[in-house]
């Protein structure tokens, strides 16, 4: 029998987003980029509350993408946050800058056009997200279930370093609750 | 010498000058292993040309991004000036990134625009810049204060002291011709990061 005061239970408790900001943490992944959201609002907060992180705003994913790629080259780990229309900007810097110099720029993306969604451009422009990844042979993994997300993440900046690749995590509104229509 | 610096210059009035004999002027200067991104094109293809560094990033693609990269590289290594050098045409397609460097006050960034007004290596179609659009003031509009023209080689030469010197952000705006370059980089990326990261320390 479990209560709340069970340590695994408590845990399993803790929402995505403290455990996303200390896997990036366990993993020294310092810089964080992004393009606003409301979905990663929360991560956002989290990691500007740490002085450990080095968090910015920047005015294209695209850009993004350069200033992860300049740092890990100069010896410091960063991510990109995003919404899913904001990766749709990436396929170019993708198959020119991550892939070919190999370079392990990480990405986490706000699932939107799925699952509820009441934008139409949202909804079409999502269907482009992972057939580009699997195109670019990017890995990536859908975060659904609060109870994988520390492994997942963590497993996964781990390869990426390891085998000098980018990887793409997306979060689903399975695990968010993501963006709903509201009257 | 300050004094010609601090003219407010417009880009009719900076001299046409060369894309290489710049390029090699700000390497011949370069004593603290300064980091250099080349930006896609004839850029990268001069800072090929003027003498291989392990500290030089050539970029073969993602169009505009010399400067972001850059940026990244002065964030994680503070102490290493880095230089970004850039065509008008790349700057124009990520034109925020001069927001984001202005927002962060990157004090050992600088950014060097090599303007010839066209898209030379596509044709040399116009660009904006060939048609009114002047960089520097937009780089200032974004924030970055020390922008400015170099109104010939010997003024260039002094910006680049300048700003090695002294803490940026900087901007320096290059009016160039149409020159092709005077070499090929060697399009090899796995090996172009290996060596940058060789040269910055980050690898053994």
């Amino acid at each position: 029998m479990t209560t709340d005061t069970d340590p695994q239970r408590a845990e399993a408790l803790r929402p995505w987003h403290e455990i996303v900001r200390d896997a990036l943490k366990a993993n020294d992944v310092r810089l964080i980029t992004f393009v606003p959201d409301n979905v990663l609002r929360p991560l956002i907060e989290a990691v500007q509350a740490d002085p450990f992180f080095t968090v910015f705003s920047t005015t294209r994913e695209e850009e993004a993408v350069g200033i992860v790629s300049g740092a890990w080259m100069a010896g410091m780990r960063g991510i990109v946050l995003m919404q899913t229309s904001g990766f749709a900007t990436l396929a170019n810097v993708l198959a020119s800058l991550a892939v070919p110099f190999q370079i392990p720029v990480m990405m986490m993306v706000s699932e939107r056009g799925t699952l509820g969604e009441f934008n139409i451009g949202q909804a079409l422009v999502a269907r482009t997200m992972r057939p580009v990844l699997d195109c670019l042979a990017i890995e990536h993994h859908t975060l659904s279930r609060l109870d994988e997300v520390e492994f997942i993440v963590d497993r996964s900046i781990r390869q990426a370093v390891a085998t000098q690749a980018p990887v793409t995590f997306i979060l689903s509104p399975l695990l968010t609750g993501g963006k709903v229509f509201q009257k | 010498m300050s004094q010609t610096a601090n003219t407010p210059l417009v880009r009719d009035q900076a001299k046409v000058m060369n894309r290489f004999d710049l390029i090699s002027r700000m390497v011949k200067k370069l004593h603290r292993d300064e980091a250099v991104i080349g930006g896609i094109g004839y850029s990268n293809f001069d800072l090929w040309a003027a003498g291989r560094r392990p500290q030089n990033f050539y970029m073969l693609g993602s169009m505009g991004l010399a400067a972001p990269i850059a940026l990244g590289v002065a964030i994680a290594q503070p102490e290493r000036k880095t230089i970004a050098l850039e065509g008008d045409g790349s700057i124009l397609m990520q034109v925020g990134a001069l927001a984001t460097i202005a927002a962060r006050k990157q004090k050992n960034l600088i950014v060097v625009i090599l303007d010839n007004g066209a898209y030379q290596i596509t044709g040399g179609q116009v660009a904006a810049t060939g048609l009114g659009a002047d960089i520097v003031a937009m780089a200032r509009g974004a924030g970055i204060g020390q922008s400015m023209w170099a109104a010939d080689e010997s003024h260039f030469d002094e910006l680049i002291d300048r700003a090695l010197a002294e803490d940026g952000p900087w901007l320096i705006g290059c009016r160039i011709d149409t020159s092709k370059p005077v070499d090929t980089t060697e399009r090899d990326p796995a090996q172009i990061r290996d060596r940058f990261m060789r040269g910055l320390g980050v690898k053994k």
